[in-house]
């Protein structure tokens, strides 16, 4: 395609993204640069229905003039980056040197808000993505065995865990999973334990959160891989058969390989949404447990009082710093597959 | 409930239409920006029926206020002419310098003002308040009948003998509650609590965090001794899962906000037994502290700075409309109102008694919300017991210093 | 591949039925809960004092004097006005995905035909752009869209939600691209038509299943959109998630609660109705599409 030709086929597209994700991101990298003016404070008396008080307050006079000097606040270099509530270096070099054992270092690391959250976020992204990848696959063999007039309501059905608003969605399990609710109360009874509670302890806090990223993903991944089983080449399949092969073969070297591509292509954008997991924690109000990358962002903008947004934008740089690395592998596959097609 | 709520959406339903009820506003446009629950969906009802012959009035109430405040305020003309501010919010948006003074309109047109309603900073009128709120305790008395305590406790540590009195009768295995969800509840508790030392929380003078001593390592203990009578899940609990729990009748003891009064008195959503014998009383206090461990909270209205004069006389007129002595007649259940004419009642007794006994009001500094944060986020694992008190309060500092300094607060 | 499956031992087909059957169970019972509990009062369905309520409805029979209650589907409808939040909805739906698609589609087309370089980069690029949480996004614009007077209207929520569902639709449509066959538009230009004609005339006419597939992506995205909905538009723009959660407000009402499980019922419904419309098209999109990574 001549340069030209794809310059105005891809242009409205690039406007959109430019304006609305690439001039954001600059300014969230400015932001997270910079810091705050130091805040001039006055001690004045202030009044209320409970009576008076002495309280500092800002001068906002002196403030204006601050930020007409300089609008973006102090510079700061990486140090938002590197300070406690984030990468925390000192926090973890002073650990180093005074932990005792590698499990002692690992506890005080984990005790940073940053290193909790990515913990969960790891862990969360790794067990999720293979599940959800192989129970997608299965629902997706077993759909395609049902009997035809089977497989409609049935396809229909294993899309509601997507298509149902997450944050309801949740609300709603929340409830069912209390004490007192229908999955919770059925599953003090399985296991014979009045007190379990899914919302108390920090593990199975951390697996419900799974379990239900693996219920809310799967349908994606099945879709995907239901939609590929159907143009597994016959004669392909119809020729092993011929050759002898045992089902397990003619799964291995014909299905597979087939359903690669979609494979990589799922993996892509679970291990993406997976990593910027959030709205459960959210809804399940689990933050006492777990906390990922992106709730530390939610947490920073508008879960609080005050709002950080330099702090929010070095998070968010570090996320996709994080899901960038995490890509890498898809990442260079894609290439030599790009450079192929050159060829 | 469900007939209060008929009845404001028949308010607003009448905005489009005109039903003007002359507020004496010339013109301009009013656009109200609020948290969202009863008592301000009362007020701003209120105040939408000065609409007509050329005022234009909006309210967006919503959760989320506290997100777009700031930026819709700093734009010129800002977004909205008012937004309804409480101790905390007035102070972030004091910080930026977004809403105006309001002696001159209050001089013009709020004859009708108690002295107590108004919020001056430096003798200068920033807020008019209209209601209060504070957490208190709510009682079940035929739970304490049964288990043999007399009286409703007055102090946190009679508390904690009701509730073992309460489990060990084999009544309730879990019979206390906390809004102590992790995040801004469980930071709120801990202010609560430390304020019922009688200690504060910074150095004087200064925006240098001081919970980190034996007050804070005190304070931590008696949440947690509570919070050992509590469900399991308390770290889930929000002042909505604490009333339904409540009204369920499976709590004999609970802090809770003064502004649920009314909602488990009314029966409504309730297990039999449950409301009749509800009793809302002071906030405890603890140790030798003389002040109930709570902080008392105010919601009022503030003018923005970015708007006309115009608009700001307007939008003034239509919230005293909003917040006038017919309104709160109407609505006299629906808060605690500082309004002239308002009734006192059951279900504002546990607040009036906190403030009464000397309750702090919740400190309007430009670093509390900062430290807020940090709380919330940072005692929840000592509760769970995975960390020492002094292990958790040096996180809290931590925490703080580094958020304060982005904030430019510390250097 | 129905062959194959007849051919299997029925052993091994009753093991993968009895594990389509489990899985359909747990996809569609909190849903179905959900349908039931919508038409019974916050005191069965959130009871706190026994579950059992939800299914028996004690407190429906006190409350309304029948097993069935109306009432959250009344409240959110007629007294809260929920359709003026489906409209919004729906305008804010079908804008997106007509404009995803067709920006989407023409900048799809290039990145699969073209072998440069650059196209590779752009793919690359729209990645990291998907990788951006969104809250930091649109807690960016908040400023400018207040200076500008931008903010609140319907419009500004749908370009923004077509520009942060962009990177995902060029993916997937450039995989799409890239299994027709490049000699069909090649063909046409070697005939004297230019690339747009090559592309209006030859590519348009077998892409559908591609787009609709697509469409139904940006489609989920849209409806169930919180961040942006809720953030960017006044209340009297209002699409159907945030007014959910407005039912819910900061202090859960009595009654308002089961408004907000009727709503959810009701936003799920025209799902239904779209996913077994497409049904087919999803599929046979995706087969054609079968999006490479």
């Amino acid at each position: 395609m001549k340069n030209r030709n794809f310059f105005w086929f891809i242009l409205p597209s690039l406007i959109t993204m430019l304006l609305f994700i690439a001039l954001p991101i600059v300014s969230v990298v400015v932001q997270s640069l910079h810091i705050e003016h130091e805040a001039v404070l006055n001690e004045v008396e202030n009044c209320g229905p409970f009576g008076c008080k002495k309280e500092l307050i800002i001068n906002v006079d002196e403030t204006k003039r601050l930020k007409l000097e300089k609008p973006l606040g102090e510079f700061n270099g990486f140090k938002t980056y590197t300070n406690r509530n984030h990468l925390a270096f000192e926090e973890i070099k002073l650990a180093w040197s005074q932990s005792e054992s590698i499990t002692q270092f690992i506890s005080t690391s984990l005790n940073l808000p940053f290193y909790r959250a990515l913990a969960f976020t790891l862990t969360y992204t790794f067990v999720v993505t293979p599940f959800v990848l192989f129970f997608g696959f299965l629902i997706a063999l077993g759909v395609n065995s049902l009997p035809k007039q089977m497989k409609g309501p049935t396809i229909f059905v294993s899309l509601l865990p997507m298509i149902v608003t997450p944050l309801i969605g949740s609300l709603i399990l929340f409830w069912m999973i209390d004490a007192q609710g229908i999955i919770g109360s059925i599953l003090q009874r399985i296991f014979d334990d009045p007190n379990l509670s899914l919302k108390a302890s920090p593990t199975l806090t951390w697996i419900m959160l799974m379990v239900y990223g693996v219920w809310h993903s799967s349908p994606f991944a099945f879709i995907v891989f239901y939609a590929g089983l159907q143009t597994v080449p016959s004669d392909t399949i119809e020729a092993a058969m011929i050759d002898g092969a045992t089902r397990w073969e003619r799964t291995k070297y014909v299905v597979l390989p087939h359903l690669m591509p979609l494979t990589i292509f799922i993996l892509l954008i679970q291990l993406m949404d997976n990593f910027r997991v959030f709205e459960p924690i959210v809804g399940f109000s689990a933050q006492a447990n777990a906390t990922s990358l992106s709730w530390i962002i939610y947490n920073d903008i508008s879960n609080n009082e005050d709002q950080f947004f330099g702090s929010a934008g070095a998070t968010s740089v570090l996320t996709i710093i994080g899901i960038s690395v995490l890509l890498i592998p898809v990442l260079i596959r894609t290439w030599r597959e790009f450079n192929r097609k050159v060829v | 409930m469900f007939l209060k709520t008929i009845t404001f959406a028949g308010a607003f339903a009448l905005l489009g239409s005109s039903a003007i009820a002359d507020c004496g506003i010339s013109g301009g446009n009013v656009s109200i920006l609020s948290n969202d629950f009863p008592a301000i969906q009362a007020v701003t009802a209120e105040a939408a029926k000065c609409a007509g012959n050329g005022v234009k009035v909006e309210a967006n109430l919503t959760k989320d206020h506290k997100d777009i405040m700031v930026a819709a305020l700093t734009a010129n003309p800002s977004q909205y002419s008012s937004v309804i501010v409480s101790n905390s919010t007035l102070v972030t948006l004091m910080n930026d310098g977004l809403v105006r003074s309001l002696d001159d309109l209050v001089a013009e047109h709020g004859a009708g003002l108690n002295k107590s309603q108004l919020i001056t900073v430096n003798g200068k009128v920033m807020a008019v308040a209209f209601m209060a709120n504070a957490q208190h305790l709510f009682t079940r008395t035929d739970m304490l009948d049964k288990a043999g305590v007399s009286n409703i406790p007055g102090t946190y540590e009679e508390v904690i003998a009701a509730a073992e009195a309460i489990r060990s009768a084999g009544l309730m295995e879990y019979p206390v509650a906390l809004n102590t969800k992790a995040g801004w509840n469980l930071g709120e508790e801990f202010v609560n609590m430390y304020m019922g030392t009688g200690a504060d929380l910074f150095k004087a003078g200064t925006a240098e965090v001081s919970v980190n001593n034996d007050h804070g390592v005190a304070t931590l203990n008696m949440l947690k001794s509570l919070v050992g009578y509590s469900n399991p899940d308390f770290l889930t609990y929000d002042s909505n899962a604490t009333q339904a729990e409540w009204e369920a009748g499976n709590l004999a003891l609970a802090t809770m906000w003064g502004s649920r009064g009314s909602a488990v008195l009314d029966g409504e959503g309730s297990v039999d037994g449950v409301s009749s014998n509800t009793t809302l009383s002071a906030a405890p206090k603890w140790g030798n502290g003389a002040r109930p461990a709570s902080t008392l909270w105010w919601d009022g209205i503030g003018i923005s700075t970015n708007v006309s004069d115009e608009d700001a006389e307007a939008t003034f007129i239509a919230l005293m409309n909003g917040i006038s002595s017919d309104m709160v007649k109407a609505n006299n259940d629906a808060a605690v109102w500082l309004v002239e004419g308002y009734k006192p009642s059951p279900a504002s007794a546990g607040v009036s008694e906190t403030a009464a006994n000397g309750a702090a009001p919740y400190p309007m500094l430009p670093f509390m919300g900062t430290l807020h944060g940090a709380l919330g986020g940072e005692i929840s694992d000592f509760l769970q017991g995975a960390e020492s008190a002094e292990q958790a309060l040096a996180d809290v500092e931590a925490a703080y210093t580094t958020a304060a300094k982005e904030k430019g607060f510390l250097k | 591949m129905s062959n194959i499956a007849h051919r299997r031992s029925p052993l091994l087909n009753i093991i993968i039925w009895g594990l389509v059957l489990i899985w359909i169970i747990a996809a569609s019972f909190p849903f179905f809960w959900t349908l039931w509990g919508s038409l019974k009062v916050q005191g069965d369905f959130f009871s706190k004092a026994d579950w059992t309520n939800a299914i028996t409805g004690v407190r429906t029979q006190i409350e309304t004097g029948g097993a069935f209650t109306g009432n959250g589907y009344f409240g959110a409808w007629v007294t809260k006005s929920f359709w003026e939040a489906a409209i919004n909805t729906g305008i804010i739906v079908f804008s997106v995905v007509v404009i995803s698609l067709t920006l989407g589609t023409l900048g799809g087309y290039a990145l699969a035909r073209s072998g440069k370089r650059y196209a590779f980069y752009l793919l690359m690029l729209a990645l990291i752009f998907r990788a951006m949480p969104h809250i930091t996004l649109v807690s960016g614009y908040l400023l400018p869209f207040f200076e500008w007077n931008l903010w609140g209207h319907l419009p500004t929520a749908i370009i923004v939600m077509v520009a942060i569902n962009q990177p995902f639709t060029l993916w997937m449509l450039h995989s799409f691209f890239l299994n027709i066959p490049k000699d069909l538009d090649e063909s046409a230009m070697v005939d004297g038509c230019t690339r747009f004609q090559a592309f209006r005339h030859v590519i348009i006419p077998v892409m559908w299943p591609g787009v609709v597939t697509t469409g139904l992506f940006s489609f989920l995205l849209a409806y169930n959109d919180f961040t942006v909905t809720a953030t960017l538009l006044s209340q009297s723009n209002q699409t159907m998630v945030p007014k959910i959660a407005s039912f819910l407000g900061t202090t859960q009402t009595e009654g308002n609660v089961m408004f907000a499980v009727a709503a959810v019922v009701s936003a799920t419904a025209p799902l239904f109705v779209l996913i077994l419309f497409f049904q087919r098209q999803i599929v046979s999109g995706l087969t054609a599409g079968a999006v490479k990574g």
